[in-house]
């Protein structure tokens, strides 16, 4: 039953990223973004992870495609036709996908409590942190207690990552919205316009900065 | 759970290529970012792919259990950290994107190239 559920599942993730790269209308491919996640979110809780599963979820499937959709409210929503033909990438692509499947006839078969992945420091939590941590979920005692330092560079990464989305949008000139002959037009920043000083609160607000501080700040669980 | 053999890594290579692919054949960059995004959570899925024990349940202790099988929490910790981490760095890239945007006025690579001359 579980090997059903995982293959559908995979399968249902194959065919969602391969419509996902087909689909010139960005909005829709933002959407099966948000489907992808929540398949894959399907699949962690099959795969035992439901820690991952639920931040998945949350993360994944809410805020990114918040954080796609805010920017393509901004940007526009239409991709253009490539115009190079795509031989080169795909030999790319089809060249590293033999090697690394080559590469997996090495490892150990899926699912074996022998693997050497689960002998060396995972028998120690899973035996000790009930006594050591006193937490039942052991994936929450790593995260915090054994592999602490992880989550503090984790909350580093997130903390500069903002002060880059905080400094690329909020800094620096930007392209302004006046009111001129009688209708809104786009100027770009350094452009000087005479008819300026009538329209008072000509500039475009910075909607998507205090948006996307507050939703990083949600992350940091 | 054997059966599958090696079924999982070859799924989780194949959506793996197919974001590598996005990332470098397509021009437009909300594309690109979307292709990374893809790409990540192929590796996700080989992570806790690794981790997962047949028969095993979630490493959530069960009270009064002795013969539990749990499968392997490492991965579920690294892979915990690093969603976390690529939303930070796609918000950082979709930022990026809205500054190219308001400086040329499109996001398709070539149009870009092209003003830039």
């Amino acid at each position: 039953m579980i090997e059903f559920v995982d293959v559908a599942l995979l399968i249902l993730l194959g065919i969602t990223a391969f419509s996902i790269i087909r689909q010139q209308n960005l909005f829709a491919a933002v959407m099966m973004m948000g489907i992808y996640s929540l398949l894959s979110a399907g699949l962690f809780v099959v795969m035992d992870a439901v820690d991952v599963a639920f931040t998945e979820a949350a993360v994944g499937a809410g805020i990114s495609t918040i954080l796609m959709l805010g920017t393509l409210a901004l940007v526009g929503h239409n991709e253009h036709q490539p115009q190079h033909r795509p031989i080169l990438p795909l030999f790319v692509v089809v060249l590293t996908g033999a090697i690394l499947v080559y590469g997996t006839l090495d490892i150990p078969p899926f699912g074996d409590a022998s693997n050497p992945a689960h002998h060396h420091v995972a028998p120690h939590y899973l035996e000790e942190s009930e006594h050591e941590i006193g937490i039942p979920n052991v994936v929450t005692s790593i995260l915090a207690s054994y592999r602490g330092y992880d989550t503090l560079g984790e909350t580093t990464v997130i903390f500069v990552a903002l002060v880059g989305v905080l400094l690329l949008l909020s800094l620096g000139p930007r392209p302004r919205r006046i009111f001129s002959n009688g209708r809104w037009i786009t100027v770009a920043a350094d452009d000087e316009d005479p008819s300026e000083k009538g329209a008072g609160d000509a500039r475009v607000d910075g909607v998507q900065a205090p948006d996307e501080v507050e939703l990083l700040r949600d992350t940091d669980g | 759970m054997s059966a599958l053999g090696l079924f999982n890594y070859w799924a989780a290579i194949f959506l793996m290529m197919v974001g590598f692919y996005t990332l470098i054949a397509r021009g437009n960059l909300i594309k690109k970012i979307i292709g990374l995004n893809i790409f990540q959570t192929s590796v996700f899925i080989l992570y806790i792919t690794m981790g997962k024990i047949t028969g095993g349940t979630a490493p959530i202790f069960v009270e009064g259990g002795r013969d539990v099988v749990y499968s392997n929490p490492i991965p579920h910790v690294l892979i915990l950290t690093a969603i976390v981490v690529g939303v930070a760095t796609s918000a950082v890239g979709l930022s990026l994107v809205i500054r190219i945007k308001e400086a040329y006025g499109t996001i398709e690579e070539d149009e870009i190239e092209d003003e830039s001359l």
